[in-house]
């Protein structure tokens, strides 16, 4: 009883989802930290932001680090498509009028139209860049840092990306409205990551509430401003 | 005031139903929503026509029989109080008010508005009690000391009348606002702490099986909730559930 109860019961299907839900938080911290050394600029950026990523791809802390990510992006996803699911069974007739809105959230109440938005972004942002890195073209680009590690020029993909005349704008807005959609992912499920999971305590309720829309406003728009800078502010290589 | 009523209307379980248009005249604003009804009925049977048929009982709110989505909510647009409660001051001459069965599988239409709740009653059944040994020996619950915090609490979860407006709100038809409240209001006392594992996996195995949705923590239910049971008893389920199914 008490393992099946963990795997298969309405609660535990929360529990992972809040538990891969806050763990992707955290994730979104980490990789917000290594983009904004997309900000530097210079020689030395190119330099800066190629030792890292080399270092993401090869230090093995971080290597077990992104193999958690990638089971919770996927856990998260397909947990999250079962509770929509099975949510809708729930009700199979609907209400002829229907009033949510005096009641709760837009955020809260899509957070299944926001994952598909985010699942769709985190596809295409991985092959852009994860598999270019990984298994692309990126061989014939290699670049010999400072230090003489010879490494695939990252960097310049991104930039040359963001800075492309056709298409960076494009790239940019598209990044834009994915990070819109976190943000309002996150405005709901960064708090209600913590009341699955059953942190809830009158005292600290607020407090947790606050650092979840500031996390859902300051995390999302920091990513998005980066595309925008490197289009509009940074020296074109 | 002069209304325009769209009332649900269902034959029986089986039938199909459908939304059917009534006007009402003279309804005196002090009167209940309920007693609105009654006038409304009156008036159909005059006419030989079916009343509609709808769930009530104390007419205090205090039984949690009454039910009714009442444009788009249940018990209607007021808050904290059942729809025996609400008044027909809440509403303006001339508007339209759209009267609806509460929605879910696991409540499955009887008759125009009333549905079958006794998915509660099992839920509760699973588990929603203590056993105290009543051969005439039985201790008197004051010689055990208890926190007032947690008494306080444990009342406040147990002034749930078990409407089921929660599982009318919820986007989801989900019924842990009401189960948190039967978990919460034995885990939170001494007496309920010794069968506290086996109530929360059992009672949350039961509400599984009734079909009732999952929480997405939107928070409708406490909003809508006439006696205002707060969320905070769905987080206390979860970490009852979470110790019962570890340890
Ligand atoms: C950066 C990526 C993501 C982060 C940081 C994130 C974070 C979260 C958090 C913290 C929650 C709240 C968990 C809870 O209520 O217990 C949540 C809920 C949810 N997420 Fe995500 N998420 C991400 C991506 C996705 C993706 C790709 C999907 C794809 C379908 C998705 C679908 C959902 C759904 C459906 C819920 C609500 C589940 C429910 O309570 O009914 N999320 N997410
Ligand atoms: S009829 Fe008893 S609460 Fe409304």
């Amino acid at each position: 009883m008490a393992k099946s109860a963990l795997l298969k019961s309405s609660l535990a299907k929360k529990y992972w989802m809040a538990f891969t839900g806050l763990f992707l938080c955290v994730f979104l911290v980490g990789h917000l930290a290594g983009n904004l050394q997309l900000l530097v600029s210079g020689e030395g950026a190119r330099d800066q932001f190629n030792e890292y990523a080399l270092f993401m791809t090869t230090n093995p802390v971080v290597r077990i680090l992104s193999i958690v990510t990638f089971v919770s992006i996927l856990f998260h996803a397909i947990d999250g498509v079962i509770l929509t699911i099975n949510n809708r069974k729930a009700r199979p007739q609907g209400y002829v009028s229907f009033r949510p809105s005096t009641n709760s959230t837009w955020s809260s109440r899509n957070m299944g139209i926001l994952g598909t938005v985010i699942l769709a972004f985190i596809v295409i942002h991985l092959v852009n860049f994860w598999g270019e890195m990984k298994f692309g073209g990126l061989d014939n680009t290699m670049y010999t840092t400072a230090n003489g590690d010879e490494v695939k020029d990252l960097y310049s993909l991104t930039i040359m990306t963001f800075q492309d005349p056709e298409w960076g704008l494009v790239w940019a807005f598209g990044y834009l409205i994915a990070m819109i959609a976190i943000a309002f992912h996150l405005y709901h499920g960064f708090g209600s990551g913590f009341q699955s999971l059953g942190l809830n305590h009158p005292q600290y309720n607020s407090i947790v509430r606050k650092i979840g829309v500031a996390f859902a406003i300051i995390v999302p728009l920091l990513f998005a401003i980066i595309p925008f800078y490197i289009y509009f502010v940074l020296e074109t290589i | 005031m002069n209304l325009t009523l769209k009332i649900w209307r269902q034959k029986d379980a089986k039938a199909k139903g459908g939304i059917q248009t009534y006007q009402i005249a003279d309804v005196d604003p002090d009167m209940s929503f309920l007693e609105m009804l009654d006038v409304l009925n009156e008036g159909l049977v005059e006419k030989g026509e079916e009343p509609v048929v709808f769930d009530h009982d104390c007419r205090e709110g205090i039984c949690g029989t009454c039910s009714l989505q009442i444009n788009g909510e249940p018990h209607g647009p007021d808050r904290g109080v059942t729809t025996c409660q609400l008044h027909m001051r809440k509403f303006k001459d001339g508007d339209t008010i759209v009267i609806e069965p509460f929605r879910a599988k696991a409540f499955p239409v009887i008759k125009d508005l009333i549905v079958d709740r006794s998915a509660f009653e099992r839920i509760q059944q699973a588990g929603g009690y203590v056993s105290v040994n009543t051969s005439g020996n039985t201790q008197d619950a004051n010689s055990i000391p208890i926190e007032k915090e947690k008494a306080d609490a444990a009342f406040f979860a147990a002034t749930c009348i078990q409407c089921g407006a929660c599982v009318a709100a919820c986007k989801n038809a989900s019924a842990m606002l009401f189960t948190s409240a039967k978990v919460s209001q034995y885990a939170l006392l001494p007496q309920g702490k010794v069968e506290a594992t086996k109530r929360v996996l059992d009672m949350v195995e039961q509400m599984d099986k009734e079909g009732f949705g999952n929480c997405t923590n939107t928070g409708a239910c406490e909003i809508e909730c006439p006696k205002g049971i707060s969320l905070e008893n769905i987080a206390r389920m979860n970490r009852e559930y979470l110790k019962a199914s570890v340890v």
